[in-house]
C-alpha cells in the first residue's frame, strides 16, 4: 500500500508537467483548431528563461549583498519567466500561425514544427550542446508520512500546477476575455461579427498557453535540475497526446489526461521494466481512443471541421 | 508578387523562349552530354580552375567552405553542366523533336522506357564519380518514394498522418530480418539458411514482405481512426509511431536499441532506381484512378462523397494501406542502402523531414513530391558545411514557403507522362 501511495505521489508530480503543457495544446486546439507543434519547444525555452532568471536573480542578490529567501527568488523567477515566455508565444502566433489562418490547417502545423526546430537550434547555438544545471533555490526536506516519503518540492510542484489550472479555469469561465475564448471555441466564424477580434483572442491564447508551459518548465527544472535543448520534444509530443486524449479543446479534460498519462507512465515503469514504458503507455492510449474516439470530454464535431 | 515580377522580367521571358522548342528528350540528351563531359574533362578542368577536386554537389559544398573559390566553381558549373544542355538542347532541338515524335508514334511505353534509360544513364554517370554522390542519390530516390507515399495520405486524402516513420521501420526491420536470416551469417540470426547467390533474386520478395507488414501495421491505425472524421488519425498515428519505435527497442531478437547492421549490399543504384520508378508509376496511376478520385472527393467533402455512393471508409482504408505499403518498401531499401538500422532512426526527426518534404513540394501532386524530396535532400546535403546553421535556414525556408504558398510549391498538378515526353511545337499526335 505504501508502495502504491509512494508511486501515486511521484505520478502526481510527473503528471502535473504533462497537464500544464497539455493545457497549452488544448487551448490553441479548441480556439483555432490548430496543432501548435512548437509548444513543446516553448516549454523548453520557458525552462531556459527560468534558468536564466534564477541565475540572474541569485547573482544580483549576491552583488547587492542581500540574501533573500529562496522561495522569494523562485516566485519572482516563475512570474517573470511566465511573463517573458508569453511574448514568445505571441511571436510564434504572429509569425507562424496568423499568416496561415485561411490556409489548410496542416500547413500551420508544419510552420509550428519548423518554429520548434528553430527554437531548438537557436538554443543550441546560444548556449552550446552541454546541459545546464538549474540553480538550487530551495532546500529539499523530506517528510515521512507513514512510510510514504514526500519532499517539500513535490508538494510545491503539485500545488503550484493545480492552482495554475484552477486560475485558468476561473479565467476562462468568469472573465470577459475567457468568454471571448469560449465563444471562439464554440463558433469560429461568428465571433468576429460580434465585434471580438480573432487576432487578439488568438494572441491571448498563445500567451497563456506559453506562460503555463514556462511554469511547467521551471517546475521541471526544480524537480530534475538538468536542462537540455531537446527536452521539449519528448514532453511536447506526449503532452500533445494527452491534450487530444482529454477531448477536443476541453481544458479540464487536458489537465486530467495529463495526470492520467503521468500515472500510466509511472505505474508501468513500476510494474514492468522501464524500457517498456512508452510501449505500454501509448498502447493504453490507443485502446482508450479506440473505445472513446472523442477523448474523455470531447464531443463529436465532424460537422464543423474546416480543412 | 515576387513571383510575378520574376515571370514578367525580360530575361525570364527570353529564357522561356529559349527553352520552349526543346523536348524532354533533348534535355535528357544534353544532361547526358554534361555528365559525360564531366567524366572526361572534369578532372583537368577543375585543376585548371584551381579547384581541389571535382565539385561534388554542383559546387555547393566548396562554395560554402571556401568563398574565395566561388567564381571558379560557378565557371565550372556553367561550363560543365550549363553548356552541354544548352548547346545540345538548342542546336539539336529539331532532331530531338523528330526523334521524340518517331518514338511516340512507334509506341508510348517504348518511348517512356527510352526516356527512363536515358535518365538512368545520366544518374549512373553522374554518381559514378564519387561514392558520396552515389549515397546521396540513393537516399534522394528513397526520399522520393517516402514523400510520394506520404502525399497520398496527407495530400490526396487530406488527413494528417504521423505514422510514416513507423511504417518505414516495419518495412526496414522485416526486410532486414528476411535477408539477414536467410542469406548472411551474422550474430543475430546465426548461419545463413540459403546460398547467398540466391539473395539478389529474392531481394524484391524481402521488400514486398516489408511493405505488406507495414500495410498490416497501417490496418491497426486505420481501423480505429477512420470510424470518425477529424484529427484522430493524427493522434493515433503518432501513438502508433511511438509504439513501433518502442517495440523495436524492446525486441532483443532484432538487436534492441543497438539495432541491426551488415545488411547485404544489394540495394545498388539500378535496384533503387527501378523501385523508385515503379513507385512513381504505380502511385501516379493510383491517384488518377477512380479510387484516387474518390480519395479527393472524400477529402473535399466526405458527406457529399458519401451521397455520391463513394464508400468513404473503404476508400480511406485502401488509400492509407497503399501508402503504408510503399513506405514499407522504401524502409526496406533504406535499410539496405545504409546497411545499419536502429529504432532511433525512425523517430520524430524523420517524421519532421517527411512532412517538410511533402508540404514544401506541394500537396496532391506527384511533381511536387519529387521536387520536395529532391530539393530538400539536396539542400540538407549542400548546407552541411554550415553545420548547425543549416537547421535554421531550412526551417525558415519552409515557413516562408508555407506563408506565401500554403499548399506547397507545385500543388494540385497532375503528372501526365504523355504530355511530358511529347515533342514540342508539333501537331498533337493521336494515341
Amino acid at each position: 500500500m505504501t508502495f502504491f501511495l509512494q508511486n501515486l505521489v511521484n505520478a502526481l508530480q510527473w503528471g502535473s508537467f504533462y497537464a500544464l503543457i497539455a493545457l497549452g495544446y488544448a487551448m490553441v486546439y479548441s480556439i483555432l483548431m490548430l496543432f501548435n507543434f512548437a509548444h513543446g519547444d516553448i516549454f523548453m525555452v520557458g525552462a531556459y528563461i527560468g534558468f536564466g532568471m534564477a541565475t540572474l536573480l541569485v547573482a544580483l542578490a549576491e552583488l547587492g549583498a542581500v540574501s533573500p529567501p529562496g522561495w522569494l527568488i523562485l516566485v519572482l523567477t516563475i512570474i517573470i519567466s511566465m511573463f517573458l515566455t508569453s511574448f514568445l508565444g505571441m511571436l510564434v502566433e504572429r509569425v507562424g500561425y496568423r499568416p496561415l489562418r485561411e490556409a489548410p490547417r496542416a500547413s500551420a502545423a508544419i510552420t509550428g514544427l519548423m518554429i520548434g526546430i528553430i527554437l531548438e537550434t537557436g538554443n543550441l547555438m546560444l548556449l552550446g550542446a552541454q546541459r545546464v544545471r538549474f540553480p538550487r533555490l530551495i532546500e529539499s526536506t523530506t517528510y515521512d508520512l507513514g512510510g510514504v516519503f514526500v519532499t517539500n518540492k513535490k508538494i510545491m510542484i503539485v500545488l503550484v500546477s493545480i492552482s495554475l489550472m484552477v486560475a485558468l479555469h476561473q479565467f476562462v469561465k468568469r472573465s470577459k476575455w475567457g468568454m471571448a475564448m469560449r465563444a471562439m471555441a464554440f463558433d469560429y466564424a461568428v465571433v468576429p461579427l460580434m465585434g471580438v477580434s480573432i487576432n487578439k483572442v488568438a494572441q491571448l491564447t498563445f500567451a497563456i498557453g506559453s506562460a503555463l508551459a514556462a511554469a511547467a518548465g521551471i517546475l521541471f527544472g526544480i524537480a530534475y535540475p538538468v536542462l537540455d535543448p531537446y527536452m521539449g520534444i519528448v514532453f511536447g509530443w506526449k503532452a500533445f497526446v494527452a491534450a487530444i486524449l482529454g477531448g477536443r479543446g476541453s481544458i479540464m479534460g487536458a489537465a486530467l489526461a495529463g495526470f492520467l498519462l503521468g500515472f500510466i507512465e509511472i505505474f508501468t515503469a513500476m510494474i514492468f521494466p522501464s524500457t517498456l514504458r512508452d510501449l505500454i503507455a501509448y498502447s493504453i492510449i490507443l485502446l482508450i481512443l479506440v473505445f472513446r474516439p472523442h477523448g474523455f470530454f470531447g464531443e463529436d464535431y465532424s460537422a464543423r471541421l474546416r480543412l | 508578387m515576387i513571383m510575378t515580377s520574376i515571370t514578367n522580367s525580360g530575361w525570364w521571358v527570353k529564357l522561356k523562349r529559349f527553352c520552349a522548342p526543346v523536348p524532354l528528350l533533348g534535355w535528357l540528351l544534353g544532361a547526358l552530354g554534361a555528365v559525360i563531359l564531366e567524366h572526361i574533362a572534369g578532372d583537368p578542368f577543375s585543376e585548371l580552375l584551381g579547384l581541389p577536386k571535382i565539385p561534388v554537389l554542383f559546387g555547393a559544398l566548396v562554395m560554402l567552405k571556401k568563398p574565395l573559390l566561388i567564381p571558379s566553381v560557378l565557371l565550372y558549373v556553367l561550363v560543365i553542366y550549363g553548356m552541354p544542355p544548352a548547346l545540345v538542347g538548342r542546336l539539336f532541338s529539331g532532331l530531338a523533336n523528330r526523334a521524340a515524335e518517331k518514338l511516340l508514334r512507334f509506341s508510348k511505353p517504348f518511348s517512356v522506357l527510352i526516356h527512363l534509360a536515358l535518365l538512368y544513364a545520366i544518374l549512373h554517370t553522374w554518381s559514378d564519380l564519387s561514392a558520396y554522390r552515389l549515397l546521396t542519390l540513393k537516399f534522394t530516390l528513397i526520399a522520393v518514394m517516402l514523400t510520394l507515399s506520404l502525399n497520398v495520405i496527407n495530400g490526396y486524402m487530406g488527413e494528417f498522418s504521423c505514422s510514416h516513420p513507423g511504417f518505414m521501420a516495419l518495412g526496414a526491420y522485416v526486410a532486414s530480418t528476411f535477408t539477414l536470416s536467410l542469406f548472411v551469417n551474422d550474430r543475430l540470426f546465426g548461419e545463413a539458411l540459403l546460398p547467398a547467390g540466391l539473395g539478389p533474386f529474392l531481394f524484391p520478395v524481402a521488400l514486398i514482405l516489408g511493405g505488406l507488414v507495414a500495410a498490416l501495421g497501417a490496418l491497426v491505425v486505420a481501423i480505429p481512426s477512420f470510424r470518425t472524421r477529424g484529427d484522430y488519425l493524427a493522434i493515433i498515428s503518432l501513438a502508433f509511431m511511438f509504439i513501433v519505435k518502442s517495440l523495436f527497442e524492446n525486441l532483443e531478437i532484432v538487436g534492441g536499441p543497438r539495432g541491426m547492421g551488415s545488411q547485404p549490399n544489394w540495394a545498388n543504384l539500378p535496384t533503387v532506381f527501378v523501385w523508385t520508378v515503379l513507385c512513381v508509376w504505380i502511385i501516379n496511376n493510383f491517384v488518377r484512378s477512380t479510387m484516387g478520385k474518390a480519395l479527393n472527393a472524400v477529402r473535399d467533402d466526405e458527406t457529399a462523397a458519401d451521397a455520391m455512393t463513394v464508400n468513404t471508409r473503404k476508400t480511406k482504408m485502401v488509400g492509407f494501406l497503399f501508402a503504408a505499403f510503399w513506405a514499407g518498401v522504401a524502409g526496406g531499401l533504406f535499410a539496405h542502402v545504409l546497411r545499419y538500422i536502429n529504432p532511433g532512426t525512425f523517430g520524430i526527426q524523420r517524421l519532421a523531414e517527411g512532412l517538410a518534404m511533402v508540404y514544401f513540394g506541394g500537396l496532391n501532386s506527384v511533381y511536387g513530391s519529387i521536387l520536395g524530396a529532391v530539393s530538400l535532400s539536396f539542400l540538407s546535403e549542400a548546407l552541411r558545411p554550415l553545420e548547425i546553421l543549416k537547421w535554421i535556414i531550412i526551417p525558415l525556408l519552409l515557413i516562408l514557403v508555407m506563408i506565401f504558398r500554403p499548399t506547397g510549391l507545385i500543388a494540385f498538378k497532375e503528372f501526365n507522362v504523355g504530355n511530358l515526353i511529347k515533342p514540342k511545337n508539333t501537331a498533337p499526335i493521336e494515341d
